[in-house]
């Protein structure tokens, strides 16, 4: 059987998120249980989450979350790292045994911070080069797989289902003031860990459900700009349009959803000049990273979260708010876990992004 | 009494009973077939003369003719066709090459053919297109390879200048002389109602249609015929054409009898005198060459229109459209094997050049292997049929279509394959004004927009089965393509699977 | 008159200043840019150094006059107007041409004039002064071309092959032929004076704007080539 990447597998999907705009620190045991009410929405084959803020120790390195099939392939995915970066700490992930997780991979976790003779010779900024090696390592060492790469940030994921995978990785043990979660409902087996979510690259991370129509013409264009699409699922490709676009293009997050949600041509033709000009360009520019069909997402990254729903609105996402807590699932039921008395609950229009930051001066 | 050395190719049955002597046939065929006898004044037929272009069929009140194939066969071989046996005779009669016009009608592979399209079960929706918002807009041309701010932060939305396409279809080149005024005004008019785009061909642009300018493609072929300052600024953009699908690596000719009148004048050549285009451009012997004639033009015209550079699929199509990318092209036009053409040398037609299934497919993937495939807008032709063509094509990475037989066919054309004659009795491939006003203008524009119109339907409908309401979420996703009775080499070029893969 | 450098200019930069200027200009330290002036009309531009590929292609009325050499494809398409070369220019000068004059003084290289073409008051010339390299009237459909020999190095005046595939204009060649053949469809006599009528306006240009005698000039015998068929392909080909 065709491992994930080697196979496109469609799934459909639960996701949650909550954000403290104070950058107050919540455990992971919220978030995990926030997934508990939408288990039909998950299918036992894929649970993941992902924590900001939960390195404050280690706040200026890279937390390179890795599975390893092997020893041997760890090994070697070791050396490739020495060549380019200082490891600070090199450590096992803290895992509970739980009857519910098996045929568990190694799990490590390094911080490590690239080497400046490196960076120079190279002619790369950091994060490029963080980049370009966390693509490296999932696109060409057998056996071993980044599944997180930010900086005091993190992403735990396993075949399992969500509330199961929170409990193995001990998220009650971690404090962050952001979360996001993910319940995942794969039409096969993946059979590897690599393929639940969150999916990141440096510090964006992404939690979807639904299966996007748009995919290939996405993977076939972002693969001209260093990307390399391993897994094949619509996660991972929307990542690296967020990466692409916010990172190297430079857009807001606004201008980003308007790339990937773009408004219809006929809204964009009715909007005042200026207006309808910058939402014309940006959709002549990156045609080929409009997603079409069914999604919601929740972009994660650096001091915020973003929500988004595809334009056509297919798929159910709510948030809601209490105090400086913010809330978003694919179903009110879970946010009700996590805050039972939150207000102003609402389901944002399709294509309509709603972002979340931490207060300036707050982290 | 001379040797009859080849047959007629068809029969023309006149039914007795329906036919009503109106003599309507001998008006309607230019070519002499029908023809009332002086002496006993009765209605004869030469059907050596017949081309089979079924004008008088549909003519004909009483609905009392057919031309059928004539009968009478050879004794033909595996390797030795019928085709190949007159060939040789024609050949043997008048020591010429053979000339011949439309695509190619050889059994070459259609690969459209072989690709089946994709449509969503239950992991996510189809899209219904009459009820749900379904786009077909597309802009061709250079993209920024960086965004820009303006100093209000604000994104600086110049750019260079692009096509905007409300349909992904554009009328491809025929020129004014291989077709006639009343075809050149109906492909104009529809391109005008549909929002896209007519091509001017190599034979200038009629002074009556300078007002469809913003809806033109004015060509820039090796014989520069009509091109001048006016001529550059009058359309959206400019082509500079390369080479043809029907006939890579030859030039054109459009024989001194069709240089008449507005032909004449529209050329800028003198009546009666051979229009001939030389194979290549000679100022482009060389891939820097032709950096030098795009930016020429873009001089020329102040840098206002987008420059497509028009070649035929031939065998290193891929690192030939690399090299055009990086010339200054905003847009490439990849004709395939099985374009039509008003006349091409027969040996030419069927032998040179390559499908553009395949020519298209390799050029997407180079381009993309390069990261400059946002660099430039593709476009192919040669031949695309139907709306199922269109989509595949552009699910295999086009930006749009170029259509032309199509288009000819809605204007009555029947693939008679006679256009170098100069008597199409639908009034297109002609010169003669009593045939060119047999199609009305009014009538064409409307059957052309009628295709049109139906191909945008059925492109949506097969994109909202694919659950995509956006033809640019369309162009390129080859993953809903599968190829079925294909090699894992055809596959493996057109980038596609297998169906049940 | 309006001067511009044109150093470490780009082409469309300078080209925009020559679009903006007034009507008299002249650019120097010219080196390399192409395209100059093309498609303009009304302007009278001089040019010292080199200017770059494709001077004046589509040409639309306006005056070029270069001080020295000129590179490749001068006039390319050029459709009205009038280009000088005080020197030597490239290949494939007056491809297409459709219209107004270019003199050279000097050499020119290979294809000269290839495909030019008339209609009616459209009459295309190019004279050259000195010799010209091969296919010279390639596919010539209209128009005068003039070669006058008048270079100082025993080279013939004509290349290889000059008027292939011609089927319309002139073309007139001053003094002896050498070698030289041309194609069946051509016709080659010596021009009588009723043929040398048409182009002594063209020459007596010529000897003013390069300060030649007039006299000495016309006093030598020329050479008449014109095609002998509007169409020389016509019997190639048969219906299939």
């Amino acid at each position: 059987m065709q491992r994930e990447g080697q196979v496109r597998i469609p799934s459909g999907c639960a996701i949650s998120a909550m954000i403290s705009l104070k950058g107050a620190a919540t455990t992971g045991e919220a978030i995990t249980k926030s997934m508990v009410p939408m288990r039909d929405r998950s299918n036992g084959l894929g649970g993941g989450f992902a924590g900001y803020g939960i390195y404050p120790d280690f706040q200026d390195f890279y937390a390179f979350h890795v599975f390893f099939d092997d020893v041997a392939a760890q090994k070697e995915c070791e050396k490739y790292l020495k060549e380019g970066y200082e490891i600070v700490k090199s450590e096992p992930i803290p895992i509970r045994k739980i009857p519910e997780i098996t045929d568990v991979p190694i799990i490590w976790r390094y911080f490590v911070a690239p080497l400046q003779s490196v960076l120079s010779r190279l002619q790369l900024d950091e994060k490029e080069f963080v980049a370009r090696t966390v693509i490296k390592i999932n696109s060409q060492f057998q056996g071993s797989y980044v599944f997180s790469s930010g900086k005091n940030m993190g992403a735990f994921k396993a075949v399992g289902f969500p509330e199961d995978v929170g409990r193995f990785y001990r998220l009650e043990e971690y404090a962050g003031y952001a979360w996001t979660a993910h319940g995942r409902y794969p039409t096969n087996t993946p059979g590897w860990w690599g393929g639940a979510h969150p999916f990141g690259i440096l510090d964006y991370t992404v939690v979807h459900n639904g299966e996007i129509s748009s995919y290939d013409a996405n993977r076939r264009f972002i693969e001209m700009f260093g990307y390399k699409c391993s897994l094949q699922t619509d996660t991972e490709v929307i990542a690296y349009i967020a990466d692409y676009l916010l990172r190297r293009q430079k857009l807001t997050l606004e201008e980003t959803a308007a790339v990937i949600a773009a408004p219809f041509w006929s809204v964009v033709d009715s909007l005042p000049q200026k207006e309808s000009e910058q939402l014309s360009y940006l959709r002549k520019v990156f045609p080929s990273l409009l997603l079409t069909g069914p999604f919601s997402i929740v972009l994660g990254f650096d001091g915020g979260l973003m929500a988004l729903n595809d334009r056509l609105k297919l798929r159910s996402m709510v948030v809601a708010e209490k105090d400086d807590m913010r809330y978003v699932a694919s179903e009110e039921a879970a946010i009700r876990i996590m805050a039972p008395n939150a207000e102003k609950v609402y389901a944002p229009a399709g294509g309509e992004p709603v972002i979340f930051k931490v207060q300036k001066g707050a982290l | 009494m001379s040797v009859q050395y080849l047959s007629s190719e068809f029969d023309v049955v006149r039914n007795l009973e329906r036919c009503v002597s109106c003599n309507l046939c001998v008006r309607e065929c230019a070519n002499g077939v029908h023809r009332i006898d002086e002496r006993s004044r009765k209605l004869v037929v030469d059907e050596s003369k017949c081309v089979d272009c079924q004008r008088c069929v549909a003519m004909c009140p009483t609905r009392a003719l057919k031309i059928v194939k004539n009968e009478n066969s050879f004794k033909e071989n595996a390797n030795w066709s019928a085709d190949l046996i007159s060939e040789i005779v024609k050949q043997s009669n008048t020591g010429a090459v053979l000339l011949s016009s439309m695509g190619a009608p050889k059994p070459t592979p259609v690969y459209w053919d072989r690709i089946l399209i994709n449509a969503s079960q239950v992991t996510n929706p189809s899209i219904d297109p009459l009820r749900e918002p379904m786009e077909t807009r597309v802009f061709l041309g250079k993209k920024p390879e960086q965004i820009r701010r303006a100093s209000d932060g604000s994104l600086d939305v110049s750019m260079e200048p692009q096509l905007v396409l409300e349909t992904p279809v554009m009328f491809s080149a025929m020129s004014y002389g291989s077709i006639s005024y009343n075809a050149h005004e109906s492909l104009a008019r529809a391109a005008q109602e549909l929002g896209v785009f007519y091509n001017t061909g190599e034979g200038g642009l009629h002074e009556d249609f300078y007002r469809y300018g913003a809806n033109t493609i004015v060509q820039v072929a090796s014989g520069r015929f009509g091109v001048h300052e006016d001529y550059l600024n009058a359309g959206a953009a400019i082509e500079i054409k390369m080479g043809q699908g029907a006939k890579p690596g030859v030039g054109g000719h459009l024989p001194g009898a069709k240089i008449v009148g507005d032909v004449s004048r529209t050329r800028m050549i003198p009546e009666g005198v051979d229009a001939i285009s030389p194979a290549p451009h000679h100022d482009v012997y060389s891939i820097e060459d032709l950096r030098q004639l795009v930016y020429s033009l873009k001089e020329a015209t102040r840098r206002t229109k987008p420059i497509i550079v028009k070649v035929a699929a031939v065998h290193n199509i891929a690192a030939i459209a690399s090299g055009v990318a990086r010339s200054g092209a905003d847009i490439i036009a990849i004709d395939g094997f099985r374009g039509g053409t008003g006349a091409a040398p027969t040996r030419i037609r069927d032998n040179v050049g390559i499908p553009v299934e395949l020519a298209l497919a390799a050029v997407d993937e180079r381009l993309r292997a390069e990261g400059i495939r946002n660099n430039v807008s593709l476009v192919v032709g040669g031949s695309i049929r139907n709306a199922a063509d269109v989509v595949k094509a552009i699910a295999l990475g086009a930006d749009a279509c170029y259509i032309a037989t199509a288009a000819l066919i809605a204007l009555g054309c029947r693939l008679c394959r006679s256009c170098q004659t100069g008597r199409c009795n639908w009034g297109i491939a002609t010169q003669r004004p009593e045939l060119v006003q047999r199609l009305d203008p009014n009538v064409g524009a409307r059957r052309l927009v009628n295709l049109l119109s139906a191909w945008r339907h059925e492109i949506k409908e097969l994109m909202g089965g694919m659950g995509i309401n956006s033809i640019e979420t369309l162009r390129g996703n080859r993953l809903m393509l599968r190829g079925i009775g294909m090699t894992e080499k055809e596959l493996d070029i057109l980038g596609i699977k297998h169906a049940g893969e | 008159m309006r001067v511009i450098e044109a150093k470490n200019k780009s082409f469309d930069v300078l080209n925009d200043e020559i679009y903006q200027s007034g009507d008299e200009l002249k650019i120097v330290e010219c080196l390399g840019q192409r395209f100059i002036a093309s498609g303009s009309r009304g302007k009278r531009i001089v040019i010292s150094g080199v200017p770059g590929n494709a001077l004046g292609a589509y040409l639309a009325g306006s005056e070029i006059i270069v001080e020295g050499n000129a590179q490749d494809a001068v006039g390319d398409t050029m459709n009205d107007g009038l280009i000088v070369i005080h020197g030597n220019v490239g290949d494939a000068v007056g491809y297409a041409m459709r219209g107004g004059i270019i003199l050279v003084q000097g050499n020119a290289g290979y294809r000269v004039g290839i495909h030019m073409k008339e209609y009616k008051e459209k009459k295309p010339a190019i004279v050259i002064g000195g010799r010209v390299g091969s296919f010279l009237g390639e596919y010539q459909a209209g128009g005068l071309i003039v070669a006058l020999g008048l270079h100082k190095d025993d080279k013939e005046t004509l290349g290889a092959f000059p008027c292939a595939g011609m089927h319309g204009g002139k073309l007139f060649v001053r003094g002896g032929l050498g070698t030289v053949s041309f194609p069946e469809q051509t016709t080659v006599k010596i021009a009588n004076p009723e043929d040398l009528a048409e182009i002594r306006p063209l020459i007596a240009k010529f000897c003013e704007t390069f300060g030649y005698d007039f006299a000495k000039i016309i006093d030598e015998p020329f050479t008449l080539v014109t095609p002998n068929v509007a169409n020389p392909y016509k019997q190639m080909y048969v219906a299939n």
